[in-house]
């Protein structure tokens, strides 16, 4: 293997509630829900209607200007309802699920036989296909373009985020058919990026792909660190992006001829009761996972720094490995007592003007509050301890609020997605949601290039 | 807490849209979000948050200030009863000397904050924004600054200048060129010099009657003696770095200002990069100095380069004014670029310009306007870098 590369810019956010290794299998779903709103940049064309009878695998909707790419049911059984919100928009397709699931058979087949195009056809048509992500933009692949090189992160350095190794275990086989598919996507590499923790050998001895090991804190196991540090994309390049457990999805479809939906779950968050792994399916509803929740805590489908507010009655995204619980945070804090004047003994900050950074093994439990109200950019160098890109982020921000194109597409903003942006939205003293902004440039630039 | 809390939320609806004094509302939200934490829970994006935020990081600023308030009221006390041949020795009449000066230095505190603050409110109520911090280090930078007999009134439309030129028409906090402070003694100093400089206004001659000055006495600072050829009378390098000399009420004690800077390095708020680039700076100009003093002959350029560090107001804007967060370079190479540069400046200013003793407030604010310029080409640089990346690879 070679040499590792060390990430020293980022921040490991201590928190309270990591899982504990333990997996356990969920109930049957009863009803599942599928989020158009997952999946950036598409445009759903519902195709079913209340009523009708899906299988797993069987076309919920499509993308309006790409009708290739297919989302279909994660379960069998009846559609109960189509959800919308303002101006129509699709929020939900809810699935009544069968005890039993009954799967569409798309035909098994080993990868490696298979030609490009054939094994693009059986990920679109199977619903696999939006597991793949593309940067720039970070949005669903389109299936008619051919992506530089791949990218497959084996770890997740997020805060409280799931152990892939153990996610990985007895689903070796699938996760390296699905490498094997993906490899034939591309003519150039397949990187898988591992940490210098991992012990999997289902990483470790993956053939067919380019292996670099990565150390040091989150955003390390960021697959756009990965990619800045190994190749960075420049304009006109094209990378893809898929997770571990995606990886496995492909390789079950493969392996079994069938959309299998399911995913490993890591229940995470100071207010969870039980902080395990639990195994279910895409858009599973989170209180089957997480059982009943009492006050006011805020349920999140992914890990706390990227994750969607899903609400104890949501369901999990279609991206989603983990569920985090945090402390409603929206009850005013006077100053002196636990406001911005206290010392801080149980605040966590990236910032030393509290005096916990002299207490480096601690973990907290931090509520939902902004701590602070939204200021103009005051602080200088804050984003760029916690940024491993060669991109000054703060100049980038300012771009896309001026909505300067081409100075965006200088800076850098064909690199990263918002996610690479959620540490400097953390430590930021001025509040600002530079996720949110980044997303703002990204569709603004996809809309001015493409 | 909850009585107050109670209090809060039974005057709020006063305040809120169609209430009775509607007008004064982001002045009613400027004072509870200082006495709590608002209850703004995250919408979008990171969930959890840092606890740090604009009050505190301001705080911890003022905080590192206070070192150099408390030792400068009791200087100009000290100053002032030197002037009348009292309390001679260093250790005598600590509380006579304190509270002297802080009669002399607290109202000009008072009226900094209050005519600041007051047309902070003003704004406020007309743009409809929130209170921002940023008055809360300026106001206390202002008093800093100024010589220890600056009329009051003086102080308040100094005040009032920095706030309405130096910040509110560029949008507020954050949206400054100009250092807020260093606009306030500017604008005094080329407005009436003569409050605001020469030998009449560092020391408080205020007599009462009985009193009168020793003979011999001078108000000039070291400065004032070194640049009007007087290197003799300049105080020497350990009485400067303690700060026993005459000068603005905050800036003689480089001591007080490094116990400032300790704590805005330990907490990270103030960026070390500009102070360590400042006094490299400063350094590297003494230095040359030194080396040529002995060639043209000249006294003043021929201080040994600590000592010329020490004296003045070097190591205050070095430590508070530099580091100005808002109106520095923002990236990391530039701050070094802008440090260095006000180091080299502000004593070059100072020995070489006969027409002003000191020279770190113009050496501060002239390169406040070039630190746009700076950051401009080192993103450049960046830019650049990542074009020619991207040639390597298509190549």
């Amino acid at each position: 293997m070679s040499n590792t590369i060390r990430i020293r810019k980022g921040l490991d956010i201590r928190l309270k509630g990591e899982a504990e290794k333990v997996l356990v299998q969920a109930d049957p779903a009863k009803v599942i829900a599928i989020k158009p709103t997952d999946f950036h940049g598409l445009v759903p064309k519902v195709l079913v209607k209340p009523g009708d009878k899906v299988k797993a695998g069987t076309p919920l909707f499509s993308d309006k200007y790409n009708e290739r790419v297919l989302c279909t049911s994660p379960v069998s059984g009846e559609v109960a309802d189509v959800l919308r919100g303002e101006k129509r928009k699709v929020l939900e397709v809810r699935i009544l699920a069968d005890a039993q699931t009954q799967y569409e058979d798309f035909g098994t087949g080993e990868p490696s036989t298979m030609n490009r195009e054939t094994i693009i056809q059986k990920l679109l048509k199977s619903g696999a296909w939006p597991v793949i992500t593309q940067r720039p933009y970070d949005i669903v692949a389109n299936p008619a373009q051919e992506p530089k090189a791949i990218f497959v992160s084996a770890f997740d350095s997020a805060p409280l985020a799931p152990d892939l190794d153990l996610v990985v275990r007895n689903h070796g086989a699938d996760f390296q058919t699905g490498l094997d598919a993906l490899a034939k996507l591309t003519k150039g590499k397949l990187h898988l990026g591992v940490s210098d923790k991992t012990a999997a050998r289902e990483f470790l001895d993956a053939k067919g792909v380019v292996r670099q090991s990565f150390s040091g804190p989150h955003p390390a196991g960021n697959v756009g660190v990965q990619i800045h540090a190994i190749s960075p994309i420049n304009k006109g390049d094209l990378m893809w992006t898929v997770s571990v457990q995606d990886v496995i999805l492909i390789g079950r479809l493969f392996r079994q001829g069938r959309f299998e939906a399911s995913r490993t779950v890591a229940i995470t968050g100071s207010e969870a009761r039980n902080p395990k792994y639990v195994r279910t399916v895409i858009g599973a509803p989170v209180k089957d996972l997480i059982g009943s929740v009492e006050g006011k805590v805020r349920v999140v489908s992914g890990n706390c720094l990227t994750g969607t507010t899903v609400g104890a009655d949501g369901f999990l995204g279609f991206y989603h490995g983990q569920v985090t619980l945090l402390p409603e945070g929206d009850t005013p804090k006077f100053f002196a007592t636990d406001g911005w004047a206290t010392p801080g003994f149980n605040t966590f900050s990236a910032n030393r003007s509290f005096p916990t950074w002299l207490m480096p093994g601690k973990k907290y439990a931090p509520d939902t509050n902004q701590n602070g109200e939204e200021r103009a950019f005051v602080m200088s160098g804050q984003y760029e301890k916690v940024f491993p890109f060669d991109i000054y982020p703060v100049h980038l921000l300012k771009a896309i609020l001026a909505n300067d194109i081409e100075q965006m597409e200088k800076l850098g903003l064909y690199e990263v997605a918002p996610e690479d942006f959620a540490l400097c939205e953390f430590v930021c003293t001025s509040k600002i949601n530079s996720q949110s902004i980044v997303r703002a440039g990204l569709d603004a630039l996809k809309k001015e290039t493409t | 807490m909850k009585a107050l809390r109670n209090l809060v939320d039974k005057v709020k609806p006063t305040f809120a849209k169609g209430g009775k004094l509607e007008k004064l509302h982001w002045v009613f939200d400027g004072l509870e979000t200082f006495l709590f934490t608002p209850g703004h829970a995250t919408e979008k994006g990171a969930h959890i948050r840092d606890g740090i935020d604009l009050k505190r990081t301001m705080s911890i600023v003022i905080t590192a200030m206070i070192p150099c308030l408390l030792f400068g009221m009791w200087n100009v006390g000290h100053q002032h009863f030197l002037a009348l041949g009292q309390f001679m020795e260093l250790g005598d009449g600590f509380w006579d000397k304190f509270l002297f000066g802080a009669i002399k230095v607290l109202p000009i505190v008072v009226v900094s904050y209050g005519v600041g603050l007051g047309i902070e409110f003003l704004f406020t109520s007309i743009k409809g924004h929130p209170i921002q911090e940023g008055y809360l280090v300026s106001g206390m930078l202002i008093p800093l600054v100024m010589p220890v007999d600056t009329p009051l009134w003086m102080v308040a439309v100094g005040a009032a200048f920095a706030v309405v030129i130096g910040k509110e028409v560029f949008g507020g906090t954050g949206m400054n060129i100009l250092n807020v402070a260093l606009t306030a003694r500017a604008f005094l100093f080329f407005a009436y010099p003569t409050k605001m400089s020469g030998d009449k206004v560092w020391v408080n001659t205020g007599l009462e009657e009985g009193q009168k000055l020793v003979d011999g006495f001078s108000g000039a600072t070291s400065l004032g003696h070194a640049a009007s050829g007087a290197i003799d009378k300049v105080t020497p390098m350990m009485q400067s770095f303690w700060g026993f000399e005459a000068g603005s009420i905050g800036e003689t004690s480089a001591f007080a200002c490094l116990i400032g800077a300790a704590i805005l390095i330990i907490t990270g708020i103030g960026s070390w990069r500009i102070m360590a680039a400042t006094f490299l700076g400063g350094a590297a100009m003494a230095g040359i100095f030194n080396w040529v003093g002995p060639q043209v002959d000249n006294a003043y350029m021929q201080i040994p380069v600590l000592h010329q560090l020490m004296l003045g107001s070097f190591m205050f804007g070095l430590v508070f004014m530099a580091t100005d967060p808002v109106t520095a370079t923002q990236t990391n190479a530039g701050k070094w670029i802008y440090g260095f540069l006000i180091g080299l400046l502000a004593i070059l200013i100072r020995v070489v310009n006969p027409a002003y003793p000191e020279g770190m407030m113009l050496a501060i604010l002239f390169m406040n306007v070039m630190a746009p310029l700076i950051d401009h080409y080192v993103v450049q640089a960046n830019i650049k870098r990542r074009l020619k990346r991207a040639a390597l690879q298509t190549a």
